[in-house]
């Protein structure tokens, strides 16, 4: 028997470890000299006041939604996939190969090329770590880790090499060509009468990762592989033994992983720059590891997670802009929360046990 | 084609001085890891050592103090990995995680609000850096072929803690397999049930293995910031933090293999830092991101275990729990 319900342990336990955080967060900017409720409320003028902060802080949500989700989906096979930042920049190799190389008619069609060629970019990425975690036993986040340096060089190579139009002293490619721009949340709610600010990112990929979001539930506790793959997580051995494939699962979780950060791009790479450059990825790799962690691994955890960290990104931006606070600000926000949720999980647990622990023997005697 | 060039003593003198912070987190992880607790913050640590001792170092003009910060605000870290991994029993990867973020945002958070020079610290002078020694001699045997200029260039004319990271290696070697501590520590990170049995603290080895590891990635850092350049800069150590768990994997968990690997990655980085000189010496051009992402294609190479197997040790990353 579980100590303590199920609500505790949803919300309760998330809810606190997020306010530890926020606390020491709060702390850090007294430190600095500046004013904690201030900067509150800067941030949620700047990125909820307005449609145009809406749109950044949802532009943003939607990347950490895909590498939420990446980190997640490995979560659940007990696998910590940490190179979902590599995943993601090869991922913007395969968008800019498919919408610079074929010429497409319409968006509708080459948002789908784009999302398959992102997936199977970043899958591939993944591929070779999981398979030497599953056949050669080498440490999965060891190798995700020096993938991630390892793509840094091979995107690095490809745009200033490769990729990079002729005369040209930018390490990106050319934009790319109008057909495949994607519509923005500005045109996609025009037609339903609602104003929407025409310079923020937020675009139609949105749309794709809350659908990912679906798919990922529906993939995790509605198929047989879904079973398969949080059974492979709880016990390794206990799945051997229920002749579930080690090899497999870890293959076929780490290719999932790696396709959904690949996807990201389609956000960042095709949405809003509109062309691949060296840091598209911005360390929106990581930040999945924290929504991630937050979401508690599901997808709905996950969405709302994302939203938060897209806020956090947008009204950090915002305090950058306006205050002395410099942007750096997020990461540390991002690193407690990476702690409180994640490492010191146990800090919060074990003192909430005891007391749901007490407080039902003072209910049965 | 002249192979010979490859080997400029300007490269290899900064191959040592590139090798030296490698070395030092290099080491530290080995320190943690054979006790049994994974540490992916080496480069967190180092990070916040570097700021530190900058910061601390330009603002008393005393480098010794600025190193003593340094290594302070490592162990500050290593406390904090520690306390979530041995006391929480927590995921260890995760901590390390953590703190790789703390320590890149908490450094340019406080650099800006300290010194207000967008995130770095006031250059170094003086007092503030450690100077190149010059060792006995040196200017007397550079006349004398081949040895002079070797002993003049490569191995005199370091910072004092290029001669102590170089003497961490059979110190380590030393404490990890000719004391009883060794012995622990090695025993606690391959099955610490066996040390508990045999009534010595699990809980205390591994924090000693953590606090060691705290102090040579504070000396890392510190040597990055004071020593190999004069002062702090936004992420600076540039995931030296991971080459050196590359090169701790690479040395398969053992000092002296530690040394030779740490020099490799030490010479991959100085060498890339010379296109002239490769191109001079093979006659075709070998892309710099090549090089940059040898440590880590060699590394990802030696854990296929294609070139003999890499095996960590066997309670590495796993909480230990006393009563089962």
């Amino acid at each position: 028997m579980d100590v303590m319900p199920k609500w505790a342990e949803v919300v309760l336990v998330p809810l606190i470890s997020l306010l530890l955080a926020a606390i020491l967060s709060a702390l850090v900017i007294l430190a600095i000299g500046e004013d904690p409720i201030a900067a509150v409320n800067l941030m949620v003028t700047g990125a909820l006041g307005s449609t145009y902060g809406w749109g950044y802080t949802l532009y943003y949500a939607t990347n950490f939604m895909f590498t939420g989700l990446a980190v997640a989906v490995a979560f659940h096979a007990g696998l910590f996939n940490i190179g979902g930042e590599g995943q993601a920049m090869l991922g913007g190799l395969g968008v800019a190969l498919v919408c610079l190389f074929i010429p497409w008619p319409h968006w509708t069609i080459a948002v789908l090329a784009a999302t398959v060629g992102a997936a199977v970019f970043g899958a591939l990425w993944a591929a070779i770590p999981a398979y030497l975690q599953a056949r050669r036993g080498s440490h999965i986040v060891i190798t995700t880790i020096m993938f991630n340096f390892i793509a840094a060089a091979v995107l690095n190579y490809m745009l200033v090499n490769i990729l990079r139009p002729a005369g040209s002293m930018d390490p990106a490619t050319e934009r790319f060509p109008e057909a495949v721009h994607l519509p923005s949340l500005h045109d996609l709610l025009t037609p339903f009468g609602i104003a929407f600010s025409k310079a923020a990112p937020a675009n139609v990929s949105l749309v794709i990762a809350v659908i990912a979001c679906v798919l990922v539930w529906v993939l995790i506790w509605r198929t047989p592989l879904g079973l398969e793959i949080r059974s492979y997580g709880k016990s390794h051995r206990a799945a051997s033994y229920a002749g579930i494939g080690a090899v497999r699962i870890t293959m076929i979780a780490m290719l999932i992983s790696g396709g959904l950060a690949g996807m990201m791009a389609i956000n960042n790479v095709m949405g809003e720059a509109e062309r691949l450059v060296l840091n598209a990825v911005e360390g929106a790799g990581f930040i999945g590891i924290a929504v991630a962690l937050m979401g508690r691994s599901h997808p709905f955890g996950v969405f709302l997670a994302a939203i938060l960290f897209g806020f956090l990104y947008q009204g950090g931006a915002e305090l950058a802009l306006w205050t002395s606070i410099p942007r750096e600000l997020i990461v540390v926000i991002q690193a407690l929360v990476i702690l409180f949720t994640g490492a010191l999980d146990n800090m919060v647990r074990m003192p909430l046990e005891r007391i749901f622990l007490a407080i039902r023997r003072g209910g049965t005697t | 084609m002249n192979f010979l060039a490859l080997f400029d003593l300007s490269v290899l003198d900064s191959t040592v001085r590139l090798a030296v912070p490698l070395l030092l987190a290099c080491l530290a992880g080995l320190f943690s890891e054979r006790g049994g607790i994974f540490d992916i913050g080496l480069e967190g640590k180092m990070l916040a050592a570097a700021f530190f001792s900058a910061a601390i170092a330009a603002t008393t003009g005393s480098v010794w103090i600025g190193l003593l910060a340094g290594i302070g605000a490592s162990l500050t870290l290593s406390a904090v990995h520690g306390v979530a991994s041995i006391t929480f029993r927590g995921n260890q990867l995760i901590s390390g995680v953590a703190i790789n973020f703390l320590a890149a945002g908490l450094t340019v958070l406080i650099a800006q609000s300290w010194f207000r020079q967008g995130g770095r610290t006031p250059s170094l002078i003086g007092g503030g850096r450690f100077e190149p020694i010059t060792l006995p001699f040196a200017d007397a045997l550079t006349t004398v072929p081949f040895f002079g200029p070797l002993y003049s260039e490569l191995i005199s004319g370091h910072s004092i803690l290029v001669y102590v990271a170089l003497l961490c290696v059979p110190g380590t070697w030393y404490i990890l397999f000719r004391t009883r501590f060794g012995l622990r520590l090695r025993a606690v990170g391959e099955n610490p049930a066996a040390v508990d049995t045999a009534g010595v603290s699990v809980v205390g080895l591994r924090f000693a293995a953590v606090g060691i590891c705290g102090i040579l990635c504070g000396i890392a850092g510190a040597y990055l910031a004071t020593g190999l350049q004069a002062g702090f800069v936004k992420d600076m150590t540039a995931g030296r933090g991971f080459i050196a768990l590359a090169a701790l994997i690479f040395a398969k968990w053992r000092p002296w293999h530690a040394l030779w690997a740490t020099l490799l990655f030490g010479y991959l980085q100085a060498i890339a830092l010379r296109p002239d000189i490769i191109e001079g010496a093979l006659g075709f051009k070998v892309q710099v991101q090549l090089l940059d992402a040898m440590p880590y294609i060699l590394t990802v190479v030696i854990l296929a275990g294609f070139v003999g197997k890499a095996i960590p040790p066997r309670a590495g990353g796993e909480p230990y729990v006393k009563e089962r």
